[in-house]
């Protein structure tokens, strides 16, 4: 089965990535060149700077909040939303099929 | 020496790390169309290394995972990986152009040359510092050493409790390894942090069981004999007496930058390789960038003259998106608020600003969540924030700083109070 992470980013530009089972959200990106994603850290989860918005249907395919991404959520760039994550802490499974959008800025 | 008759072209990037990465990545972005060759003297593809002593030597994510960018980015964006060449020597010209010769002999010609080259662990000097088992871990295949010794030991100490050895030690220690820290200073972290944090991690180590020894003189290292006829520590002496029994010695006592090929090229380096706020070296052509660079104070406000040398995943990328607009012929001010990460067992450190200069601390701490801040302010202006598990307090100074906003220091040490709501 097939993996794929669909990043639309804030012009509206999709970029379709196949991604790996395992990779996160944030590394599939990075890896690939798809801008809009910064990953300064590069998925320690200290910096914030991995901020996307995951399209509303896609949310409960994801593994639940830890208590330490909620907080650096409330010091985005561009400030959370309902269905703000931060994409090194999502990790792709298989067959996945995820959309998401990253924020205009990321610093 | 006489520079090669070929003619140059594009750019040589020499050292295939956090900077040089940065650098291609960012010059391709905007726009640079002349050829660049990423070089580096590593036999890896460029890869991350703040996971080698966390993450990575745990087990918890894998070799892919820690390399920046696939085969297939570099070859869409024109930027030719040149693995496994050490750089010797390096002939330039007036004009900022040259040929790099390479330890194999390979010569690489170049129009203009940036330095990305870091820096490189500091070596003990200890009676059996080059015996089986004493290891560093500055690089991949520092890494790949210390993890394939890891199997086979029970015992570790690590030398040097700054944030590379204090990583690692949590690192061994939640392995099952029985590990212990010798610092030779009084206190941890030296003076990268403030002693408020020092304390705190000192006394939060110690909580998690770790055995750490402040003040600790070593003798030598003892060695034994291996079964295939060499020589592999067993144990360190303290000066005391003691005998701790380590089949692994991990140095972590800070590293030099790499500046021979800039002083070889006649730049001028003073603690790393001199630039300006371009990060542009004394020739006016050469960029140097990341560890290797003794560049201007970047923090805005900060005192005329001020220079400094940073270590940090976020200076190297901040400080390469400066040297690439220098490369494309635009002059931007490296100017920013410097951060940096640290995890030590279940201590998420998130420091923001530089301390430097600092004359009052605030602290916060919340005991009961397992949350610690120090505040540090110059004149009664915030400069700077140490962090641990409060990531709310790393963000709200960040953004503070980066605003130019003050959290004054009076109300600061409440921990109930949030400090987004006090900056203004
Ligand atoms: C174990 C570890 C953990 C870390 N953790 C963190 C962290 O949690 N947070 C953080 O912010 N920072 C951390 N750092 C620091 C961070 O990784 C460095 O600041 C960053 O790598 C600097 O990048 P650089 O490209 O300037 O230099 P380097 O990464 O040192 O890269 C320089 C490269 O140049 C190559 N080179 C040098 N001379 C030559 C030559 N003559 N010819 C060819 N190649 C050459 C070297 O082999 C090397 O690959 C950590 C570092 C280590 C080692
Ligand atoms: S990459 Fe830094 S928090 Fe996600």
């Amino acid at each position: 089965m097939t993996t794929t992470v669909h990043y639309t980013d804030a012009e509206g530009t999709v970029r379709e990535i196949e991604g790996r089972p395992g990779d996160s959200v944030m590394e599939t990106a990075v890896r690939n060149g798809v801008p809009g994603i910064v990953a300064e850290c590069g998925g320690s989860l200290s910096c914030a700077t991995c901020h996307v918005f995951v399209r509303e249907d896609c949310l409960d395919k994801l593994p639940p909040m830890e208590p330490m991404e909620d907080e650096m959520l409330y010091g985005t760039a561009v400030d959370r939303e309902e269905n703000s994550r931060l994409s090194c802490q999502l990790k792709l499974t298989d067959g996945m099929d995820l959309y998401v959008t990253t924020p205009e800025t990321q610093v | 020496m006489a520079a090669s008759t070929s003619q140059p072209t594009g750019l040589l990037i020499i050292g295939a790390s956090q900077s040089g990465v940065q650098l291609a990545v960012s010059l391709r972005a905007l726009g640079f169309e002349e050829p660049i060759t990423l070089l580096g003297e590593e036999n890896h593809r460029p890869y991350q290394r703040p996971a080698l002593s966390k993450e990575w030597l745990q087990g918890e994510v894998g070799n892919e995972s820690l390399i920046f960018r696939s085969n297939e980015y570099w070859a869409e964006h024109h930027v030719t990986l040149v693995k496994g060449e050490r750089i010797l020597r390096i002939a330039n010209n007036r004009d900022g152009s040259g040929v790099a010769v390479a330890e194999s002999g390979a010569e690489f010609p170049f129009k203009r040359l940036a330095l990305t080259v870091g820096a490189r662990a500091r070596k003990l000097a200890v009676d059996g510092a080059d015996l089986t088992g004493v290891v560093y871990l500055r690089n991949a295949d520092d890494a790949l050493a210390l993890k394939a010794l890891v199997g086979d030991a029970t015992d570790v100490v690590v030398i040097g409790g700054g944030f590379i050895g204090l990583e690692a030690a949590s690192s061994l220690k939640k392995m099952g390894k029985n590990v212990v820290v010798l610092e030779h200073g009084p206190r941890l972290v030296g003076r990268a942090v403030g002693e408020e944090t020092a304390d705190y991690f000192l006394e939060a180590h110690r909580a998690r069981g770790l055995d750490i020894r402040l003040d600790a003189r070593i003798s030598r290292f003892i060695p034994e004999s291996t079964p295939d006829g060499g020589k592999a520590v067993a144990a360190v002496e303290l000066a005391a007496g003691e005998v701790l029994p380590a089949q692994i010695v991990l140095v972590g006592i800070g590293v030099i930058p790499n500046t021979e090929l800039a002083e070889q090229m006649g730049l001028a380096v003073d603690n790393g390789i001199v630039v300006d706020a371009h990060a542009l070296a004394s020739d006016g052509s050469t960029v140097a960038v990341g560890d290797c660079a003794n560049m201007p104070n970047p923090v805005p406000g900060s005192p005329a003259g001020e220079r400094i040398r940073l270590e940090s995943v976020n200076n190297a990328i901040e400080h390469a998106k400066v040297a690439a607009y220098s490369l494309m012929g635009r002059r931007e001010e490296y100017a920013g608020i410097p951060w940096f990460w640290s995890n030590q067992a279940d201590l998420k450190l998130q420091i923001a600003g530089l301390s430097m200069g600092f004359d009052q601390t605030v602290v916060r701490r919340d005991d009961e969540r397992g949350k610690f801040s120090v505040l540090y302010y110059r004149g009664g202006r915030i400069i700077a924030a140490d962090c641990v598990n409060a990531p709310l307090d790393f963000m709200a100074v960040k953004n503070a700083l980066a605003k130019g906003q003050n959290i004054p220091a009076d109300a600061a040490g409440d921990p109930t109070v949030q400090l987004k709501s006090l900056a203004g």
